[in-house]
């Protein structure tokens, strides 16, 4: 039924997101689909990567750890925004039809991260995107 | 080391050896919490005591006005006056450190590494640097500055008793001489406006830039300073730098804030006849504030790039609409002219010891030198936040000579006009009104009159909202420790907060001018600050280069 399931993660925050990753991976294996990690970060440095190239290594390392973990095939995309406490929900959607996804599956209420989806960032994903969006809270 | 992967050697700006080896991690020392629905992302302790100092100083204002008020002017004029040859000396300092690296070999050293593309189009870029820098200020001296120089100019020397000039015309002046009064207000007024204030701008913007994009530091105002207190820039030293950043930003806003509501409510009763009265400026800032939110809540690119851009063309169309409508000929060859009148005085204005024209370079260059070093945090950390990817040479180039040009133009055409209908058609009223309302009496007797001046105001608006946002940008950047994805929340509070200073100060007596003196005598020790991160630029760019 899917084939590309697209998982948005926070890499500062990725410990909390582990029961969307799980259910992500869980379809993954069911439907035989490939997980594409999604991150977008910001020019300037960060807690988790001093540049933009910097945390499309880390991510892609992230997702080489999730594929050996989880015995599935992944995938990872990055992308740099200028503004994403606002430009957030306009990336994330750029990124569905870019990483070609059939399937959103996304962490919802984590503390800071809530509010980089301010207001309600799962929802409005859910509401703008034209595929199916599985909010794991 | 880091790997090289262009022609010229430039480390690539991924290359981990160009990286400054730090344990800091950013964020490490923010508070994280979630307060009813909104998330929280400060720095501790700098988010705490910016608030609360801005707060004291408020009530202090407040509840102690005169003293205040004498406090401050004293402060002022020690500086301005004391100090005047230091401001004149430094700003000349940063002109030539800035020429010198586009003609040196690390000019060629990419912001955000060799690989970097550009985030922004020169337009766009270029729009946000002109309107965070000076955009406001430009239509508030437009007119009134090269008229208040050539009025001066004209009137020549005057000697006091003890033998200090009374005068304030710039260097001998030029009595009972047009044509030469009309030069001297010009390169003066441009020597205001031209590469010394663009150079202060741009020695900031670069150090935060290159510390930021290259060296892999927080963007905040401390990380500068990492090349001489090392670790320690994590510390107190450091969170006293960026909260000395955010009281200027603040106060610089709030106070600029509550000028700009004058001239914004003089032109209105200019135009409509709408009453000058507090009310009307308290209902403005409000206004203004309120937009600026939205404009907030739409971010970088849909706020203030969008705002930046639309204000650019409508002030390009003013420019044009000037330039055409009024004395099209003496303006364009004025341009000319008052750019060789410029080159050929900037030797003498800019010395900054054994002049006699006190007045002029204690009440307007050193005043202006100490106010462009105040907002420097601000505009400078804008900027810095606008350029990654962009080569050292191609930024000073388009943060110094460009705009200089522009203000060049700029002062030409409207400062020109005015001063053309003084001289050839007898026309006073520009000359004779007050500060706030000399563009819009010059404005009064060209065509279309009631539509230009409508643009006056709305310019004047657009202004200060993109300047309200982009303050709120930054100084929620600075209180979250360089981090530039903190809750927008943070934002909405800064920019309130900024709107609510400016009210309670304008409807202080006396307010607002003595929080502008204490902003300018603020000016003092970043011109300290400003030295220093012209040797950590220097320092930091060479290594790059040494990275080959």
């Amino acid at each position: 039924m899917f084939e590309r399931i697209m998982v948005p993660v926070d890499l500062t925050h990725a410990e909390r997101l582990e029961k969307a990753l799980l259910c992500a991976a869980d379809l993954a294996a069911h439907y035989g689909a490939t997980v594409i990690y999604v991150g977008v970060t910001t020019e300037q440095p960060s807690a988790i990567a001093h540049t933009p190239k910097e945390y499309a290594e880390k991510l892609s390392a992230f997702a080489a750890d999730q594929a050996a973990l989880r015995g599935i095939s992944t995938e990872a995309k990055a992308y740099a925004s200028h503004d994403p406490s606002i430009d957030l929900d306009p990336t994330l959607l750029k990124a569905v039809g870019e990483v070609n996804a059939d399937l959103v599956v996304m962490a919802s209420h984590i503390p800071n991260i809530a509010d980089h989806w301010w207001p309600a960032n799962g929802g409005s994903i859910a509401t703008e995107a034209k595929i199916s969006v599985m909010l794991v809270r | 080391m880091s790997d090289t992967s262009d022609d010229q050697g430039i480390p690539a700006p991924e290359g981990s050896a160009d990286i400054i080896e730090t344990d800091y991690v950013i964020g490490q020392d923010n508070i994280e919490k979630q307060i009813g629905p909104f998330g929280l992302d400060i720095h501790n302790p700098v988010f705490a005591i910016s608030g609360l100092a801005v707060i004291v100083f408020v009530f202090y204002t407040l509840a102690l006005p005169e003293q205040a008020g004498s406090v401050f002017s004293w402060l002022f004029d020690s500086v301005t006056k004391g100090f005047d040859w230091f401001f004149l000396g430094a700003a000349n300092i940063f002109v030539i450190f800035c020429l010198l690296l586009i003609v040196t070999p690390v000019g060629s050293v990419r912001l955000g590494g060799a690989d970097a593309t550009p985030d922004y189009t020169y337009a766009g870029w270029f729009a946000m640097l002109f309107a965070a820098g000076m955009g406001i200020g430009l239509m508030f001296y437009g007119v009134s500055e090269p008229m208040s120089h050539f009025s001066s100019s004209i009137g020549g020397v005057a000697m006091g008793e003890n033998g200090v000039r009374t005068d304030w015309a710039p260097l001998g002046g030029a009595e009972g001489n047009e044509e030469a009064a009309t030069r001297l207000a010009f390169a003066a007024t441009i020597f205001h406006w031209g590469l010394h204030p663009w150079a202060i701008y741009a020695v900031v913007a670069l150090a935060l830039a290159l510390f930021s994009y290259n060296k892999g530091l927080p963007l905040t105002i401390r990380s500068a300073f990492y090349p001489i207190l090392g670790e320690r820039v994590w510390g107190w030293p450091g969170h006293i730098i960026d909260v000395l950043a955010v009281f200027a930003t603040l106060f610089g806003l709030a106070t600029s804030l509550g000028f700009g509501a004058t001239q914004a409510n003089a032109g209105l009763n200019e135009l409509f006849g709408i009453p000058v009265s507090s009310t009307t400026e308290v209902i403005l800032i409000s206004a203004i504030t309120a937009v600026a939110l939205v404009s907030v809540l739409r971010g970088l690119d849909g706020g203030v790039k969008v705002l930046s851009e639309i204000n650019m063309g409508l002030a390009f169309l003013l420019l044009v609409f000037v330039l055409l409508t009024g004395h099209t000929i003496a303006l364009l060859t004025g341009f000319v002219d008052y750019l060789g009148a410029y080159l050929q005085y900037l030797p003498a204005l800019s010395n900054p010891v054994g002049r006699e024209d006190v007045n002029f370079m204690q009440g307007w260059t050193s005043f202006y030198w100490a106010w462009w070093i105040s907002w420097s945090p601000f505009v400078g950390m804008f900027i810095a936040r606008v350029s990654r990817g962009r080569t050292v040479r191609e930024f000073i180039v388009c943060v110094l000579l460009i705009p200089s040009l522009v203000c060049v133009l700029w002062m030409s055409v409207f400062g020109g006009n005015a001063i053309q209908q003084v001289l050839n058609d007898g026309y006073t009223a520009a000359q004779d009104a007050d500060l706030p309302v000399k563009l819009f009496k010059m404005l009064d007797v060209m065509p279309l009159a009631s539509i230009t001046s409508l643009i006056g105001i709305v310019l004047v608006i657009v202004f200060f909202v993109t300047s309200s946002d982009s303050g709120s940008l930054v100084i929620d950047t600075i209180t979250a420790g360089g981090k530039v994805d903190a809750p927008v929340p943070q934002r909405v509070f800064w920019c309130v907060f900024e709107g609510a200073v400016a009210i309670v100060l304008l409807l202080s007596a006396g307010g607002l001018s003595s929080l502008q003196s204490m902003v300018i005598s603020t000016g003092l020790p970043f011109t300290i600050v400003l030295l220093i991160m012209c040797w950590a630029i220097w320092r930091g760019l060479t290594a790059e280069r040494r990275n080959t």
